[in-house]
């Protein structure tokens, strides 16, 4: 497990109001690469290789989780940079603003249970080769914390077809680990090229075995291994 | 009713006011010393009595008096801690008190200049099983304090639940909070510099919470009353923004004092920052942002809404102050100056509408003598039978599954435990939640204090515990306060953590009447003698009075929160069994005696609370903390647990639930009576041999079955149906 030091890889996180956990996201990626804090407010990605939008309230979720996020001048970039390969992060919240930004397919809903559940979930490795999962192997089984109310991820039957045809279905809650009902156990997903990828559970949370599992730092350590 | 009275004066105070002012207050006047001189504010009835309790320690850096107190966390951090209760706010209106209770308590320690990090929360409601209020107010307390600390972004990681019927009419959420902060740092809250200005930060003002302080926490409750508008209503996006806001401006040195709005809002903060700092201070309630234009010089300066701050700021950098603001979307008004007067003088546009002295309202509080006695006739009610059954093993899983006792997951779960990333130990892993301490002076703002990504050498950290039980209290006030103190230390060396400064929450009755005044003296008197016997300083807290209703009052709930610390996080304690094979064994005090005085097994057979509970000493406790936290740190048990409610079959069957593994244990004197002072370890022989006489080994961790010769043998599948069901089906 590469760890420590700059690998050249230097990964944006970027900080909303009520943004909660990108203090994580940038201690996990600075295991990895270099991280710095990109600003809402700023339409700049101040050259990072990798984007990450992590977890949190942003703007207070006070309309739909995600749906004044997306206007931020900073996506508008995150956007841009997503288009031409740039490789994107979205973690819970980040990947409820992907979705509502249409960088990722789906949406998140209400968890079945109406509750917010902060439990440590078992997620499946379904696709090895997106940006964000090349370290692992499909099969592969991550331990890795899910914390949230809104984390069921949905979209049409047609939609989930085709995603899984693509191999969009990046992670899946392994058997008995699905808490929020999301359709085909579904975790994680990415956009078609694989640069883009989203997920409920939390990897900035599992890189140390000493808080529970050190599982989530594949997810950064793929990044960082992507070819510049 | 004359005014004063409708305010919660007497005749006595309002006399005094007048003698005080030299004149009759006019009624913001009025206003301001109702809320300055409730008991919620001016502590009239428990002062003397906290001034008994010990405030000294090696490792103090604050003690009570600020916001929050302080205990050095070596390496030139303090952790910043205290607990306050929201129990009328929540008995009224569940999820906003308790939310609003989560965002004053925080409020408290980024006041200080400290990042908060943890939450722990003590509840108490009525019978769950039997009362729709009380599942009610349980569903929606916890989704409140939910609420507010997820989406805040701070870790809720500890806390208690209990469930009697005194807490039936009067609930209790009690929230403690826990900070860091490099100690050089640490920023005080007293007003300095005349000329200064005084800028109010953070959401604008309403009519919400008008009176929370008086009409709310310093009166008994009254169920019929129509109390809801004086519950505030919190936004924890407004509080996150607030907290990164004050955190920056005090990171960039641009403040002189800073002090968080609570209960009686803008009146108690600016009287407290003016008196701590023996300046005046002229306000400008017409600068102050408003959510309702037509609001009254009087409602402005008693309102409680949430997420405002007040601090004190050099001219030349005010600027500097609205730009911070202004770049976290937070609102910023200066609205008074600092002035050598020692007055809180009010002004509406041009006119003076109260002119009040500040020593009077703060320092000048009349205190009084409570007037203890002993009641004669019991208090409280005695429960219903609910277990006839003799057999141990039936006994076992009735406690199991009681409400009491059951695992608490299900409200855990709506908690986020881990933001943060520091959070080694989380709910029902070990007796203490067991937080990562940062890196020593790292360069990086951001990262300050934040755990170390350095994967090699040891971890210090810290571990936090909140105890109390009421129904031992109320059947023995002294012992029953000294077990709260026992029970959070035994809690912190199972993890290996030794205690450095406590913080309390007393909720109690009335104190005017004669059997609270004796529940509360007595209670403090314990608190006091423990933590003088432990060494451990008491750095702050909350007085709670007047929680009862028309049935009564509620069992006297002293709650204690204890932060330790611990040299390697590495080697944190667990509760669960680890490996088939290791040694079980009881650590226990030679004082030990367990009974079933006010024991769980006595409420399922429906006795009555009493006493008196065992005696303790507490210098041959004080060791055995000692003793089971240094076997902790030296990394040689496997499990250690503390026998708590339900006795040694209980934590021996908790042990086993959460490992699934199960034990086969030897003929015990006592399955279930409960009392301070022993501990169910376990780990290989050699390790269970070094605390001597202490230790008795009773069996062997194994099988998938809990044996206890003579008495129990049941699969720990059944254990953890009963245990995972016991809160769970109550709930849906």
């Amino acid at each position: 497990m590469p760890r420590g030091g700059n690998r050249g890889v230097k990964f944006g996180v970027v900080r909303f109001p009520g943004t909660c956990d990108e203090v994580d996201a940038y201690l996990a990626a600075s295991r990895v690469g270099d991280a710095e804090i990109l600003w809402h407010a700023d339409a700049d990605l101040k050259g990072v290789d990798a984007v990450i939008v992590p977890g949190g309230f942003s703007y207070g979720d006070h309309l739909r989780v995600g749906a004044v996020a997306r206007f931020a001048p900073v996506m508008a970039e995150v956007e841009t940079f997503a288009a031409d390969g740039g490789l994107v992060l979205g973690i819970c919240n980040g990947f409820q603003v992907l979705c509502e930004a249409g960088l990722l397919p789906g949406a998140l809903l209400p968890n079945t249970s109406l509750k917010f559940t902060c439990r440590q979930v078992d997620l499946e490795v379904v696709n090895a080769s997106t940006s964000w999962t090349n370290v692992t192997a499909v099969g592969d089984v991550l331990s890795i914390p899910a914390k949230h109310t809104t984390g069921r991820y949905y979209a049409p039957d047609a939609t989930l077809d085709e995603l899984e045809a693509n191999g969009q279905v990046v992670l899946k809650y392994a058997p008995g680990h699905n808490f929020n009902g999301s359709v085909r156990d579904i975790a994680g997903v990415s956009n078609a090229a694989g640069n883009v990828v989203g997920l409920m559970p939390h990897p900035e949370h599992a890189v140390d075995p000493l808080t529970g599992s050190a599982d989530g730092l594949k997810l950064f350590a793929s990044a960082a291994a992507v070819p510049a | 009713m004359s005014r004063h009275r409708e305010l919660g004066l007497t005749d006595y105070e309002y006399d005094l006011i007048v003698e005080k002012m030299g004149r009759e207050p006019n009624e913001v006047e009025l206003a301001v010393f109702s809320l300055m001189w409730s008991e919620h504010c001016g502590y009239k009835h428990s002062r003397p009595l906290l001034k008994t309790l010990p405030t000294e320690g090696p490792r103090l850096v604050m003690g009570p008096g600020e916001n929050a107190g302080a205990v050095d966390v070596g390496n030139g951090l303090s952790c910043a801690f205290k607990v306050e209760s929201h129990n009328h706010p929540s008995a009224v209106e569940p999820f906003q008190g308790a939310a609003t209770g989560v965002g004053g308590i925080l409020r408290d320690i980024f006041a200080i200049g400290a990042r908060p990090i943890a939450i722990l929360d003590s509840l108490r409601f009525g019978e769950v099983g039997e009362s729709a209020r009380s599942r009610y107010l349980l569903e929606h307390a916890v989704a409140g304090i939910g609420h507010y600390g997820n989406s805040i972004g701070i870790a809720t990681v500890g806390g208690e639940i209990y469930f009697e019927g005194p807490y039936e009419t009067n609930c209790l959420v009690n929230a403690m909070a826990v900070g860091l902060i490099e100690t050089d740092e640490l920023i005080k809250s007293a007003a300095a510099g005349v000329g200064n200005v005084v800028v109010l930060f953070g959401a604008r003002t309403g009519r919400d919470g008008i009176g929370g302080a008086s009409v709310l926490a310093s009166a008994e409750l009254d169920v019929d009353m129509e109390k809801r508008p004086t519950v505030q209503i919190g936004d924890p996006f407004e509080e996150k923004k607030l907290l990164e806001c004050s955190l920056e401006l005090l990171d960039r040195k641009l403040l002189v004092a800073l002090q968080d709005l609570g209960a009686a809002g803008l009146t108690s903060s600016s009287a407290e920052m003016a008196a701590k700092g023996e300046v005046g201070l002229d306000l400008h309630v017409r600068r102050v942002p408003l959510r309702e234009q037509d609001m009254e010089a009087f409602e402005i300066m008693i309102s409680e809404s949430q997420e405002r701050m007040l601090c004190v700021v050099e001219p030349e950098r005010v600027q500097e102050v609205l730009d911070v603001c202004a770049k976290w979307e937070v609102n910023a008004t200066a609205i008074g100056e600092v002035t050598d007067t020692r007055r809180l003088r009010v002004f509406d546009g041009d006119e003076l509408v109260g002119d009040l002295p500040v020593e009077a309202l703060v320092d000048e509080c009349p205190t009084y003598e409570l007037e203890p006695a002993e009641p004669a006739t019991p208090i409280y009610p005695v429960p219903p039978r609910l277990l006839d059954s003799e057999d141990p093993a039936e006994i076992l899983l009735a406690l199991l599954g009681s409400a009491n006792l059951a695992s608490r997951t299900p409200v855990f779960e709506q908690y986020d435990a881990l933001v943060g990333s520091r959070t080694v130990r989380r709910p029902e892993q070990a007796d203490a939640a067991v937080l990562l301490l940062p890196d020593p002076k790292h360069d990086d703002r951001l990262t300050a204090l934040s755990p170390s990504k350095d994967d090699d050498g040891p971890k210090p950290a810290i571990a936090v515990s909140i105890d109390g039980n009421g129904r031992r209290v109320a059947a023995d006030p002294y012992r029953g306060a000294v077990e709260a103190v026992l029970e959070c230390s035994a809690n912190l060396a199972c993890v290996g953590a030794e205690p450095l400064g406590l913080t309390n929450c007393l909720n109690f009755g009335n104190p005017e009447k004669p059997h609270i005044a004796w529940q509360f003296s007595r209670a403090i008197a314990g608190l006091g003698d423990a933590c003088r016997a432990f060494g451990i300083p008491v750095v702050g807290g909350n007085v709670s009075l007047y929680n009862e209703g028309s049935e009564g009052p509620i069992y006297p709930t002293p709650v204690v929160g204890l932060v330790g610390e611990l040299p390697d996080a590495r080697r944190s304690g667990r509760l669960a069994f680890q490996n088939a094979g290791d040694v079980i064994a009881i650590v226990s005090a030679d004082s030990w005696a367990p009974s079933n005085a006010a024991s769980e097994l006595s409420k399922l057979r429906g006795e009555a609370v009493e006493g008196p509970l065992p005696a303790v000493d507490l210098g041959e406790l004080k060791a055995l903390h000692a003793a089971i936290r240094q076997a902790v740190r030296a990394g040689s048990l496997s499990s250690a647990h503390d026998v708590a409610e339900g006795g040694v079959a209980v934590a021996l069957a908790e042990s086993a639930i959460h490992s699934g593994l199960g034990a086969t244990v030897g003929r015990l004197d006592d399955l279930f009576g409960e009392g301070p002072g022993a501990f169910i370890v376990t780990g290989p022989a050699d390790a269970i041999t070094a605390f001597g006489a202490a230790a008795t080994v009773i069996g062997e961790v194994g099988g998938d079955a809990l044996i206890i010769e003579g008495a129990i043998s049941l699969p720990v599948a059944d254990l953890e149906r009963a245990f995972s069901g016991g809160l769970a089906d109550l709930l849906h």
